[in-house]
């Protein structure tokens, strides 16, 4: 419903308004075109079928031939007034245009409408947070990371060797050598750390290692797997409680410097 | 007359004290015969209360017994999860499967896991993207490294495929767009390989993740594909595999995360941070999304003649909770 007008329903009106002009009611003598699967009838009702509703409207196939098609709508309504004629024409000019466009977009990949089942998609949906809170991604991710750091897949490039050199600790006795080599060599590394890790928390690792060092230098060798385990341990606690006892042992941590010896160890360890 | 008495005798009961502490249950009238709504919820709530206690009772029981028994203990019973219980499937993976092997070397990936072919991937979205999927694409590229993005414009599919492949693509993905979201993701091995189709949720963008990373770099990630264990589940793990450049760049340290649960594939891109040897620092970046999948065609995308490997048929395969299909 426009503001001005009010549309036509019935289905043979020609040009869609509700008028006195253009109702196919209203008028004795009226002409409409229609489509049907594709292809155009001229519909023509005149005064004399009044009485038979049921051959009222006579039916005319119009040719494909656009051209030809006006042509014909013309010699059929030919006496007919000018109106009338005309927008039949405007009519079926607009049909066949419609018709080209539809079978031009038939031709393209055309959306298909899927309809969802809202059923299903609450119980997808459902499922997915479950699924999302069962899989806990940080876990799996760090853990996976730790795996590959562990199986050497990075290689030489962060340089936490801590199994291999205590590795090579236990191959070796429990001497004050080689000690004074871990020390050595834990020193050498944390000056490597300290290049290397500029911007990481070269701080933190570098007590975490003088805790080590520390604390393997004091005990024995057979208690080397409990200060493995203690220290690890602590380590996995998390950071502060670590900061504790790191910053405690900070100010008497002394940096022994032995002479070189086998420098082959470190090659072992790595 | 003992049902007549229980009744009346607990509805006294229920009127006069609040939460008696010793409270005679046996009798034989059940918490649902009281008609009356209030005494029978506060019936219910006594009785609730009861079952709480003998439960925790019958705990601290279990404990004690356990500490008790000290080393001899039997060991503590595993919770169910539905990873658990999870229907075996047969069609599993074994990782010393030779067969297996044997497929996966001659598979369509094959060039790829040989270091013979570089992928080098295009992404393109349905027709007419909105705001949101064009910034997915974009992010999107960013991850993967090699990519392109593309606008539709209204090309059909089967004639951008002999293009890309004329032009050295390795790979296709369009991500459908349904409502100004994107929706579907449609993944395909360009040299003849196969086209994989999923139904993508929850996309977040990464100004939407709550975290303060920088962008994702040039470098290669590595990746992680976590639980693919059927066979169905390791074609699709190789394949985001290919996506990816076979060396990734460690310096870069980011990582590409597809976790395989329940059927959901998550993906997740991460920066991370070696603390120390038992520690790592993960921080979130780049977009997130999940991905279920919906059919797996053999060769390219042909969505009549396609020879389909594996369709998703609701009717028959969500029919149980425990099983699971990637």
């Amino acid at each position: 419903r426009t503001k001005t007008q009010n549309f036509c329903r019935n289905e043979y009106n020609l040009t869609g308004l509700c008028n006195r002009s253009s109702c196919p009611l209203a008028n004795s003598q009226y002409a409409t075109v229609r489509e049907e699967k594709g292809r155009c009838y001229l519909y023509m009702k005149t005064i004399e079928r009044a009485a038979f509703p049921r051959r009222l409207w006579e039916r005319v196939l119009l040719s494909k031939n656009y051209e030809k098609a006006l042509e014909e709508i013309d010699e059929n309504l030919i006496y007919w007034p000018r109106f009338i004629r005309h927008k039949c024409k405007q009519r079926f000019t607009k049909i066949t245009q419609y018709l080209i466009r539809i079978r031009k977009l038939t031709l393209k990949r055309q959306r298909k409408l899927v309809p969802l089942r809202r059923k299903i998609e609450r119980r997808e949906n459902r499922r997915e947070e479950k699924a999302l809170i069962a899989a806990q991604l940080d876990n799996a991710i760090e853990k996976e990371l730790l795996e590959r750091l562990k199986q050497d897949t990075y290689g030489d490039i962060y340089n936490f060797p801590i199994h291999a050199f205590d590795k090579a600790l236990q191959q070796q006795d429990a001497e004050s050598e080689s000690e004074s080599d871990a020390e050595k060599e834990e020193d050498d590394e944390d000056v490597d750390k300290r290049e290397f890790v500029e911007a990481d928390d070269s701080d933190l690792s570098d007590f975490e290692d003088m805790d080590k060092l520390e604390t393997s230098s004091e005990e024995e060798q057979e208690e080397e797997e409990e200060v493995e385990k203690k220290a690890s341990h602590s380590k996995s606690k998390g950071k502060s409680p670590l900061k504790g006892p790191a910053r405690r042992k900070r100010p008497y941590i002394e940096i022994e410097y032995e002479e070189e010896t086998e420098p082959t160890t470190k090659t072992k360890a790595a | 007359a003992g049902d007549g008495g229980g009744p009346a005798g607990s509805a006294a009961e229920g009127g006069g004290l609040p939460a008696p502490q010793r409270v005679l249950f046996p009798p034989t009238f059940s918490v649902s015969e009281i008609k009356n709504k209030q005494r029978r919820h506060f019936m219910f709530l006594r009785w609730k209360q009861q079952q709480r206690k003998e439960k925790l009772a019958a705990k601290k029981k279990r404990r004690k017994e356990r500490e008790a028994l000290g080393d001899k203990a039997p060991p503590k019973a595993v919770p169910k999860t539905i990873e658990n219980q999870r229907v075996y499937d047969e069609t599993t993976v074994d990782p010393n499967d030779e067969e297996v092997a044997f497929d996966e070397a001659t598979d369509e990936f094959a060039p790829y896991f040989n270091r013979q072919t570089v992928p080098k991937i295009l992404i393109t979205t349905s027709d007419r993207p909105r705001g949101r999927t064009v910034r997915f694409c974009e992010q999107l590229s960013t991850v993967i490294p090699n990519s392109h993005v593309y606008y539709r414009r209204g090309l059909a599919l089967k004639r951008i495929i002999p293009q890309c492949i004329a032009r050295d693509f390795t790979d296709l993905i369009v991500i459908n767009e349904d409502r100004k979201i994107p929706n579907g993701l449609l993944l395909s091995h360009l040299p003849d390989g196969p086209t994989a189709h999923f139904r993508m949720s929850s996309v977040r963008l990464r100004k939407e993740i709550k975290r303060k990373g920088k962008e994702p770099t040039e470098h290669a990630p590595e990746v992680i594909l976590n639980n693919f264990t059927t066979r169905l589940g390791h074609s699709i793990g190789r394949m985001f595999a290919s996506l990816f450049p076979h060396d990734p760049q460690f310096i870069g340290r980011q990582v590409a995360t597809f976790h395989n649960q329940r059927d959901y594939i998550f993906f997740r891109f991460h920066r991370y941070i070696f603390k120390s040897e038992k520690k790592v620092g993960i921080q979130e970046l780049g977009p997130r999304f999940t991905l279920k999948l919906r059919s797996l065609q053999k060769g390219t995308f042909d969505s009549k003649f396609g020879e389909y490997e594996w369709i998703h048929k609701r009717r028959e395969m969500d029919t149980s909770r425990r099983k699971f299909h990637l």
